[in-house]
């Protein structure tokens, strides 16, 4: 073997661990005598290796804790998301890396009468894992486990629109809302609502953990750890590689740093940003950061003094420099807001104008707009709403002295600060993990009756465009009123939005994966199913 | 009555007292606090009828003394209840369930630690004595007060920097679960162990070294040298004796801290002791489990501070035999 092609052979591997890129391995590969044709498919196949069988994947998670349960209703972080849904359960539809809702338990879907109704074909021969075929009523008793006036389920208020499930036969379900939704099939892809087998009784199991999904728990222990092994039967044949899963709560973010660099697991949920350039250095480690939905915002109560005038709102929107709190607080990982709600890769996201960057001068004539020389708030905040967000707080306390705001940071305890800050006081710091389409984003936190409408924002025309734009199906029409509804948030609401931030985790360098998804963390919650070890 | 047995009873007895208090004091600071479990466990997505189903579920609807009362009559009986956590549906999951594993993995690291740290503290603090003011004696004094002082955290991640990161001898992180064998499990726990060694010793050698010195000025003492007898024999033979009373209660205190204080140690390594368990029923309001926690503190505490009374009494006559 000649030297170059020794380098070549190795730089394969490089492309293999994503160490190397395709120009410089393109490079490399022409210097040898390869044509760039054969260049490029021997990176592709170099850089995307066919998914390979085996393996145990143990993953090292921020989440966990000891009230943790096997209730769906009650999944609530990453710990039980990713282990108890995405590695454990399917739902009905899943979100793809395009951010499309595709099916997933379900085979088809098809809305009927302006979308107030929606018929899910299941897909044939799928068992739980205890053998049993998944009916049409499965379906039916796992989604009305988070119905009624007993449900303590997380996805009570987001199917309250729903006014009947019904089974047609062992094979279709029919759900009826009671007004036009377009995006129901999102809906039906949240982890909350995981398809679970029918008890004799007519409700669904949870307590088992007998689900569909690429592996079979064998062991849950609240808080310390979640193991499982490969589901031999799963219905997606090229899906579900590694032969064994395990999930350990490892809370502190040195402890779980160190657990990767030792190889004690292969993946680190929430790296530390402070030392991400120090594990960049490990050649077993590879950084895998995206983009997600999920922002870190400031919301304040519109309906309050003297956040009722829409001049004072917008001067305080120009008071802040995003850039710079995006760079000091999050160490540039992540990308600046424009308060709008809606992140740049969900479908008919827009990006109003004009954009609210730091402009004192604005700041200041829109205040005198309002009448007011100066304006002084408080500003309720804690590191509970999102890490940093006291440190943004401060940041903004000190730029926003020029456009004569005084903006009184007060620090709230982190404990209870969902119960006892948020929807209580005027102006707080808050966070949300975002939502895969404008109208359940919207539903969920700026529609006048939502009950998560932190900002109290009650506009007639937005809300009119709300229920508008959910039944209508001709996408151009839907792209013209999210596009105005965005607009109007950014213009009229009480939303402050600092940054979307990254997910940046880290991993073994010798996984392998597809395109991800950006609908959660860990490519969708369903690390497990989608990723694989290459060697 | 013998003094020892009237003593260990009238311990007893206030020790149970203690304990109704303590579990009457955890029970309302809790009630206290704000926010409830439903609250908690649902975060941001609470909406109020979500909290109250909730709660009605899981009997928080219902007056607090009234909960006290059903709560307490469970304990006299042995029932500590079931947690909070997974009420509903089939499951229960009983705390005395939850905590078993958590606080056999405690007492495991605790009495690790305390094979090795008891008698080292011991030795060191006995030799300090012996060669006091001697290079050997300033050596021992800076290291352990070095140690002691620097926050446990730092230690642990020294260490885990050291023997597992850089030397790979032991595992980074301490994950244990019911089906680890014993073995693995000690040599999971070493550095845990370690790190909290190196935390307690200083307290129970210098302890250990004043009990010491201070007999030494004693009038036995000197009439001990006075004839003669070697340095090491008046520490073994005539100070030592009658130092045991304050070694004892700082060695009693130290192992508590053992059971109840290493939660630091536990979240870096993470170690699932009990610790994590009652921060994590605390932040959650996980009343049943806060609560039989605290009592399981409580009880240590009143437990070893009795052990701890009894071997003064046993080590002095005059305690042994009174007038």
């Amino acid at each position: 073997m000649t030297e170059t092609e020794q380098k070549l052979k190795q730089a394969a591997k490089l492309a293999g661990r994503g160490k190397i890129s395709r120009r410089e391995f393109t490079q490399l590969a022409l210097a040898s005598g390869l044509t760039l044709a054969a260049a490029n498919t021997m990176f592709t196949t170099a850089a995307r290796a066919e998914p390979k069988k085996g393996g145990t994947f143990k993953l090292g998670l921020a989440h966990g804790s000891t009230t943790d349960s096997m209730d769906p209703g009650l999944y609530y972080d990453q710990f039980t998301g990713t282990a108890l849904w995405g590695t454990l359960a399917n739902s009905l539809t899943e979100i793809d890396a395009a951010g499309n809702v595709v099916p997933d338990l379900a085979e088809s879907f098809e809305p009927a009468d302006g979308a107030k109704k929606w018929v899910f074909k299941l897909r044939k021969g799928v068992t739980f894992h205890n053998g049993k075929p998944v009916t049409a009523d499965d379906v039916v008793a796992s989604f009305m486990h988070h119905r009624g006036a007993d449900s303590k389920s997380a996805a009570k208020s987001l199917l309250d629109p729903v006014t009947s499930i019904k089974a047609d036969g062992a094979e279709t379900v029919i759900f009826e809302l009671t007004s036009g939704n377009a995006d129901f099939p999102y809906i039906a892809s949240d982890y909350h609502i995981p398809i679970l087998p029918r008890k004799d009784d007519g409700t669904a199991d949870w307590e088992s953990g007998n689900r569909t999904g690429p592996y079979v728990l064998e062991k849950f222990e609240p808080g310390v750890s979640c193991t499982f092994n490969k589901n031999p039967n799963y219905f997606k044949s090229d899906k579900g590689w590694f032969d064994r899963v395990e999930f350990l709560a490892i809370k502190d973010v040195t402890a779980r740093t160190n657990a990767l660099n030792t190889g004690e697991t292969q993946y680190l949920h929430r790296a530390d940003l402070k030392t991400l350039d120090l594990l960049k250095q490990n050649p077993n480690v590879a950084i895998f950061e995206k983009t997600g939905y999920g922002h870190y915002i400031y919301v304040m109560n519109v309906t309050a003094k003297p956040f009722d005038n829409q001049d004072v709102r917008n001067a305080i929107k120009y008071s802040l420099d995003r850039e710079e709190i995006l760079a000091k607080v999050f160490s540039g990982y992540g990308s600046v807001g424009n308060d709008n709600p809606i992140a740049p890769t969900v479908k008919f996201a827009v990006d109003p104008q004009p954009r609210h960057v730091y402009d004192p001068e604005m700041a200041k004539s829109l205040l005198k707009k309002a009448g007011l020389e100066s304006l002084s708030f408080d500003l309720s905040v804690s590191d509970a709403a999102f890490t940093g967000a006291v440190d943004a707080a401060l940041l903004w306390k000190e730029k926003a002295k020029a456009c004569n705001i005084d903006v009184n940071v007060i620090r709230e305890p982190d404990d209870g600060y969902w119960d006892n800050v948020w929807l209580k006081k005027p102006f707080v710091a808050s966070y949300w993990a975002g939502r895969p389409t404008c109208d359940w984003m919207f539903t969920t936190a700026y529609a006048a009756d939502a009950a998560w409408n932190d900002t109290f924002w009650k506009n007639p025309r937005f809300n009119e465009l709300l229920v508008a734009a959910r039944a209508e199906t001709d996408e151009a029409k839907r792209a013209a009123m999210y596009a105005e509804m965005q607009q109007l948030v950014h213009t009229d609401g009480g939303l402050v939005n600092v940054v979307f931030n990254n997910f940046v985790d880290a991993h073994a360098a010798n996984l392998g994966h597809g395109e991800t998804a950006a609908n959660w963390p860990m490519d969708g919650m369903k690390i497990t199913e989608r990723w694989w070890f290459t060697s | 009555m013998h003094p020892v047995l009237r003593t260990v009873l009238q311990r007893l007895g206030l020790g149970l007292l203690t304990l109704f208090i303590v579990s009457i004091v955890i029970f309302m600071s809790l009630e206290l606090l704000p926010g409830g479990f439903a609250e908690a466990i649902l975060g941001q997505g609470a909406t109020p009828e979500t909290v109250a189903a909730f709660n009605k579920e899981i009997g928080l609807d219902r007056p607090a003394y009234v909960r006290y009362v059903e709560w307490i009559a469970g304990v006299v009986r042995g029932d500590f209840g079931s947690s909070y956590a997974g009420l509903g549906g089939s499951i229960k999951r009983s705390v005395t369930e939850m905590i078993a594993p958590r606080l056999y993995n405690t007492f495991f690291l605790a009495i690790v630690t305390a094979i090795f740290a008891v008698p080292l503290s011991l030795f060191l603090g006995v030799m300090a004595a012996l060669y006091r003011n001697s290079f050997y004696d300033r050596t021992v004094n800076a290291v352990t007060l070095t140690t002691i002082a620097a926050p446990e955290f730092f230690i642990a991640y020294i260490l885990m920097f050291i023997f597992a990161v850089k030397l790979r001898w032991f595992y980074p992180t301490s994950t244990v679960s019911e089906s680890t064998g014993f073995v693995e499990h000690l040599y999971r726990a070493a550095l845990p162990a370690i790190t909290l060694t190196l935390v307690i010793v200083a307290h129970m050698m210098r302890m250990t070294r004043a009990a010491i010195i201070n007999l030494l000025a004693s009038p036995y003492i000197e009439m001990a040298q006075l004839k003669g007898i070697p340095n090491r024999e008046v520490i073994m033979k005539h100070a030592l004796p009658n130092a045991w009373a304050p070694i004892a209660t700082v060695i009693a205190f130290n192992l508590a801290y053992l059971v109840v204080g290493v939660v630091v140690v536990e979240v870096v390594f993470v170690y699932p002791g009990i610790g994590q368990l009652m921060v994590d029923s605390v932040s959650s309001r996980d009343m049943p489990v806060v609560q039989a926690c605290a009592l399981i503190f409580a009880a240590t505490y009143i437990l070893l501070n009795l052990s701890a009374d009894i071997v003064s009494i046993i080590t002095n006559p005059r305690l042994l035999h009174p007038k």
